[in-house]
C-alpha cells in the first residue's frame, strides 16, 4: 500500500522544500504556516504487464475481444501516442512497446497483413527514428519502419479527410489511412486526467482544421480545469468529435496508466518528501545542486534529458473509448489525487526542465508559461489551489533560449507577437491564422522536426485560464527582460517574490507550494 | 590656417592595415593625420568662394581612411596631402551654407561636361583628374580645396547651398550624408508592397531609414541596428521594426513569409526582402544582405565598402540587382539631391543625432570616440570650429 498524498504545514522543524528550477534544483524555506502539497507515493506496478495486456485485449470493456475483430484481408491501422507522454520519457521497455507487441501478435495470428502504425503527433513535432524505436521497441521498429510505421502528417492535404461537423459546428478531420481502415486500434498512455479518451484521436490524428475547434481561447477558458474532463469544454468538444469519428470508423481503444515514479535512482531524492531524506538522499541532492550550479547549460540539459523514468504500468484496459476512459481516469486519480482544504493567496511552483513540448530541447520562455501556468496550475479538480486574484510564483531561469529545429515559430511568437501583446484573445485574433498558414513553418513541420506553426499559440492559450484567474505572476530567478516580455514580474529570490506578492494579496498571505515531483492532482475543497 | 591634414604614407598605411587600424595606433604613432599650420587654399578661378567651416562631421569613409581600411581603389582618385572633412556647414559671405563636395566638370571649369555630369551625376564625373583642380572626387579628398577639418576651404558656387535659419548647425552638418541617403533611397525604386531592410544604423543607416520613410511608401521598413540608442533613433526616424543583427534572418523571414535554410556558414532565405540598403560596408553586412534579399531583388551598397570578401554566388544565383549609391546630383524629378535633403532635414530632428563635438586640438579623442560611436550611444561625432580664431 503506497502512502497517499498529504498537505503538510510548515513549522520551525521542517527542512527546506525542494523546488525545480529548470535544469537545476533549489531548496527554499517557506514561511512558517505555509503548506506543502505532496502527491501520493508511486503505486505498485502490475506484477505481470504482458499478462494484463493480453487479458485486457481478450476481455475488453463494452466491446468485442480484439481477436474477434481481426481477420485476414482487413486494413488495420494502429495509432500510438507520441513522445509528449510520459515525462520524462519512460525507461525501456516503453509501455507502448508492450502493448504493440501483443496487438501485432494477435494481428499476425489472424493473418492480417495490411497493418500500418501511425504515431499520433497531431500538431506536435515528428518523432525521430531513434525516438520511435525507443517507444515501439527494436522488433516492431525493424519490421515496420519507415513504410508502415510513420508519423501522422497533419499538413498533408491528401493524407487527411473531412469526417463531418458536430452538432456544435465543430469540423472533424482524420488521418486518411485511419479513416479508410476497417479497424483503428489506438494505443494510449494516460499520465494525467487530461490525456486519453476521445482526445487521443480527435487531436492526435487530426489536422489544424479539426484541432483548432477546441484549441482556442474560448474553449480553454471554459476548461476549469482541463485536468478534470467533466468541467472541461476542451474535453466536451473532443468527445463530440470523437463520437463522430466512431460513427465513421471502427475504433478499438487501449488505454494504459503508469505510476508517478518519474526519476531514476540517482535522482530519487526528488521523489521523496524532504522529511524522508536519508543521508544518501542529502548527498545526492548536494551533488546534483553542485553540478547544476556549476555546469554549463548544455551539459546540464544533456544530463537531465538523458534520464529515463522507471514508470511502472498500473492499469491497462481496452474496448469502447468512453467506457475505457472512465475506468482509466479512476486509476489516474488514484495515483495522483491529494485532498486540499481551501485555496490560498499564493501558490509556489518549481517549473522543471521538461514539459510535453520540449523533449530533448530547452524549455523556451513560452513553454515556461505553458508548463507553469498551463499544466501545473491546472493540476486541480474543483477549484485552483490559489484563489482568484492571488499570485503564482514560479521558479525557473526563463532564459531567451529556443531550439531552432523544434520551435522555429516559437521564436517569432516571442519576438513578434509577445512584443505586441500578451493578451490571448488579441493574439488569437491578430496572429494565429498567419502562423498557422506560414509556408516555412509548414515545411519544417512536415519535413523536419518542428512543432506546427500554430503551436506556440496553443501553448499560450493553455495558460489563458491562469492568466485570467491570477492577480499576478512572479518568476523567481528568471531573466528580467524575458520575464517582462512575457508580461510578468521578476524576482531574484523567493523571499523577494513573497514580499512583492504581498502588494497584490495583502500582508500575511496564505501560501501553498505545489511540490513536484511526484506528479499530483489537487482536489481542492 | 590650422587644419587637420591627411598625409600619404605607404609604411603607415601598411602598418595600420596590418594592425587592424586600432584607434590608439590610428591616432598615435602610426597616424596619417597631422594637425598644424597649413597654407590657405587658393581660389583656382573667378567666382570661387572661401568658406569658414562651423561644424564638420567625421564620416565613416574618413575613419576608413584614417584606420587603413579604405580601398586602394580610391588612392589614384585622391590628391595628397589633403585637409579632411566633407560633411560641412560653414559661413560664406555672411550666409550659412552646406557644401556639396562632389568635384565634377562644372566645378572644375570644364566645358563641355562629361556624359555623367551631363546626366546630373557629378559624383560619377569622368574628369576628376582634369580642369582647375588636381585629382579628387570630393572636397575633403583633394589637395587644393581644403576641407571641413580646417579653418578655411574653398568652394565653387555650384557646391554651395544656403541653410535656412531654422536649421541648427548640428542638423545642417548632416545634410551631406542625408543627401547620400536620399540618393540611395531613390535609386532603389521602392514599390508600395515592398519589404525594405536597412542594414546598419550608423549615420548613413539612420538617415537612409529617414529617407526611405519620407520619400517612398514601402509595406514594411526594417532596420538592423546593433546598439540600443541606434534602435531608438531608427524607430524615431520611421522604421516599422528594428532588429538586432543576430536576429535579422529570423525577423526578415517572418516579415516576408520566406523560408529559411541554414547553411554551414550563414543562413539564406528563399524569398526575403525586396530591397536592402547595405549601410555597414562590411563583409558580414554585405554577405548577409545578399542572402536575405529575395531573388531578383535589389541590394544597394550605401555604406562605403573597403576591400572585403563577398561571396558572389548568391548575387549570381538570385539574379540580384546590386547597385552602388554614391554621392548625389540631380534626381529623377529634376531636383538636386541636396535640395531634397535640405527640404527634409527640418522635419527629422537631426540635431539629436549630432554630438559630442570636439575641437580640432582634441582630434585624437574625436577619432577614438567616432570609432566607437555606436557603442557609446553617439551617431555623428563632429568637429566644432565655431570658436576658432575668436
Amino acid at each position: 500500500m503506497s502512502r497517499p498524498g498529504a498537505v503538510v504545514e510548515i513549522d520551525r522543524t521542517m527542512p527546506p522544500v525542494l523546488f525545480h528550477h529548470g535544469e537545476g534544483v533549489r531548496l527554499e524555506r517557506l514561511p512558517v504556516g505555509s503548506r506543502v502539497i505532496y502527491g501520493p507515493d508511486p503505486l505498485p506496478g502490475l506484477p505481470h504487464p504482458q499478462r494484463a495486456i493480453r487479458r485486457a485485449l481478450s476481455h475488453p470493456i463494452e466491446d468485442d475481444p480484439l481477436p474477434s475483430l481481426l481477420r485476414a484481408g482487413m486494413k488495420l491501422t494502429i495509432a500510438v501516442d507520441d513522445l509528449s507522454l510520459p515525462l520524462p520519457p519512460m525507461a525501456a521497455p516503453d509501455v507502448r512497446q508492450l502493448v504493440l507487441q501483443e496487438v501485432l501478435e494477435l494481428a499476425a495470428e489472424a493473418g492480417v497483413e495490411d497493418v500500418h502504425l501511425i504515431i499520433a503527433t497531431g500538431l506536435h513535432r515528428r518523432m525521430t527514428a531513434d525516438e520511435i524505436r525507443h517507444a515501439v521497441g527494436d522488433r516492431v521498429f525493424s519490421t515496420f519502419y519507415p513504410e508502415r510505421l510513420y508519423n501522422h502528417d497533419a499538413e498533408d492535404p491528401e493524407g487527411n479527410v473531412h469526417i463531418g461537423v458536430t452538432e456544435k459546428g465543430e469540423e472533424v478531420t482524420l488521418n486518411r489511412r485511419a479513416a479508410e481502415s476497417d479497424l483503428v486500434i489506438y494505443v494510449n498512455l494516460t499520465l494525467v486526467p487530461m490525456d486519453g479518451g476521445h482526445k487521443s484521436m480527435a487531436t492526435g490524428l487530426a489536422s489544424y482544421r479539426g484541432i483548432r475547434q477546441h484549441h482556442n481561447v474560448k474553449t480553454l477558458l471554459g476548461s476549469r480545469s482541463y485536468m478534470h474532463p467533466p468541467d472541461s469544454d476542451l474535453h466536451h468538444s473532443c468527445i463530440r468529435q470523437g463520437q463522430l469519428i466512431e460513427d465513421a470508423v471502427r475504433v478499438f481503444h487501449i488505454e494504459t496508466t503508469v505510476n508517478n515514479h518519474s526519476f531514476p535512482s540517482i535522482a530519487n531524492f526528488m521523489q521523496k518528501r524532504e522529511t524522508d531524506w536519508t543521508a544518501s538522499d542529502q548527498a545526492a541532492f548536494l551533488a546534483v545542486k553542485q553540478v547544476t550550479d556549476l555546469a554549463p547549460t548544455h551539459i546540464k540539459r544533456q544530463v537531465f534529458h538523458s534520464m529515463r523514468a522507471p514508470y511502472a504500468l498500473t492499469s491497462v484496459r481496452a474496448g469502447q473509448v468512453d467506457a475505457v476512459h472512465e475506468k482509466t481516469l479512476e486509476s489516474v486519480r488514484e495515483q495522483l489525487t491529494v485532498e486540499v482544504e481551501g485555496q490560498t493567496d499564493i501558490v509556489t511552483i518549481g517549473v522543471p526542465y521538461i514539459g510535453p513540448y520540449n523533449v530533448f530541447a530547452p524549455m523556451n520562455p513560452v513553454l515556461v508559461v505553458c508548463t507553469g501556468l498551463g499544466y501545473l496550475f491546472n493540476l486541480y479538480r474543483g477549484r485552483p489551489v490559489v484563489r482568484e486574484g492571488g499570485v503564482a510564483i514560479l521558479s525557473h531561469p526563463c532564459r531567451y533560449e529556443f531550439d531552432s529545429v523544434q520551435h522555429p515559430s516559437y521564436i517569432d511568437f516571442y519576438d513578434e507577437v509577445l512584443a505586441d501583446t500578451t493578451d490571448p484573445h488579441q493574439i488569437e485574433q491578430r496572429y494565429e491564422e498567419r502562423f498557422a498558414t506560414d509556408p516555412w513553418y509548414r515545411q519544417l513541420f512536415r519535413k523536419s522536426h518542428a512543432y506546427h506553426g500554430v503551436h506556440p499559440f496553443y501553448a499560450w492559450y493553455w495558460a489563458a485560464h491562469a492568466m485570467q484567474h491570477l492577480g499576478d505572476v512572479i518568476i523567481v530567478g528568471g531573466d528580467r527582460d524575458t520575464v517582462h516580455r512575457l508580461g510578468f514580474k521578476c524576482a531574484t529570490r523567493l523571499e523577494d517574490a513573497l514580499e512583492m506578492a504581498e502588494q497584490t494579496v495583502g500582508r500575511h498571505p496564505s501560501i501553498s507550494h505545489l511540490r513536484l515531483p511526484p506528479l499530483l492532482l489537487a482536489d481542492v475543497r | 590656417m590650422l587644419a587637420l591634414q591627411y598625409v600619404r604614407s605607404v609604411p603607415r598605411y601598411a602598418a595600420l592595415k596590418a594592425t587592424g587600424g586600432r584607434p590608439k595606433l590610428a591616432t598615435g604613432e602610426f597616424s596619417v593625420l597631422h594637425l598644424g599650420d597649413v597654407e590657405d587654399p587658393r581660389l583656382p578661378a573667378a567666382g570661387w568662394h572661401q568658406v569658414r567651416p562651423r561644424l564638420a562631421g567625421i564620416c565613416g569613409s574618413d575613419l576608413a581612411a584614417i584606420t587603413g581600411h579604405a580601398s586602394l581603389y580610391l588612392d589614384p582618385l585622391t590628391s595628397y596631402p589633403f585637409v579632411m572633412g566633407h560633411e560641412v556647414v560653414g559661413e560664406c559671405d555672411g550666409s550659412r551654407v552646406v557644401v556639396e563636395p562632389a568635384l565634377g566638370c562644372e566645378v572644375r571649369g570644364l566645358d563641355p561636361v562629361c556624359a555623367r555630369c551631363a546626366e546630373g551625376r557629378p559624383g560619377l564625373c569622368e574628369n576628376v583628374d582634369s580642369g582647375d583642380l588636381p585629382v579628387g572626387l570630393q572636397t575633403g579628398y583633394c589637395s587644393a580645396t581644403g576641407g571641413g577639418w580646417g579653418e578655411t576651404l574653398i568652394a565653387h558656387p555650384r557646391q554651395l547651398h544656403e541653410v535656412p535659419a531654422s536649421l541648427a548647425d548640428e542638423a545642417a552638418v548632416l545634410v551631406e550624408p542625408l543627401a547620400c541617403s536620399v540618393h540611395a533611397a531613390l535609386r532603389a525604386e521602392i514599390g508600395g508592397d515592398d519589404v525594405i531592410v536597412v542594414q546598419g544604423a550608423g549615420t548613413i543607416g539612420l538617415l537612409t531609414v529617414a529617407a526611405v520613410r519620407q520619400l517612398t511608401s514601402p509595406r514594411r521598413l526594417i532596420a538592423v541596428a546593433k546598439h540600443p540608442s541606434q534602435r531608438e533613433h531608427a524607430l524615431r526616424l520611421g522604421a516599422d521594426q528594428v532588429v538586432r543583427p543576430d536576429e535579422a534572418f529570423q525577423r526578415i523571414r517572418f516579415a516576408t513569409s520566406a523560408r529559411r535554410l541554414d547553411g554551414r556558414d550563414r543562413p539564406l532565405l528563399l524569398g526575403g526582402a525586396d530591397a536592402t540598403f547595405e549601410c555597414t560596408g562590411t563583409a558580414a553586412g554585405l554577405n548577409d544582405a545578399v542572402r536575405y534579399t529575395r531573388a531578383g531583388g535589389t541590394v544597394v551598397a550605401v555604406g562605403m565598402p573597403g576591400e572585403v570578401k563577398v561571396d558572389w554566388a548568391p548575387i549570381w544565383q538570385r539574379e540580384l540587382h546590386v547597385l552602388g549609391a554614391y554621392a548625389y546630383g540631380v534626381e529623377g524629378d529634376g531636383r538636386r539631391t541636396f535640395e531634397i535633403a535640405l527640404e527634409l532635414a527640418p522635419r527629422l530632428g537631426l540635431e539629436a543625432l549630432t554630438g559630442p563635438l570636439f575641437g580640432l586640438g582634441a582630434y585624437r579623442d574625436a577619432i577614438t570616440y567616432a570609432l566607437a560611436a555606436g557603442r557609446l550611444g553617439a551617431v555623428k561625432v563632429a568637429f566644432d570650429l565655431r570658436n576658432l580664431g575668436a
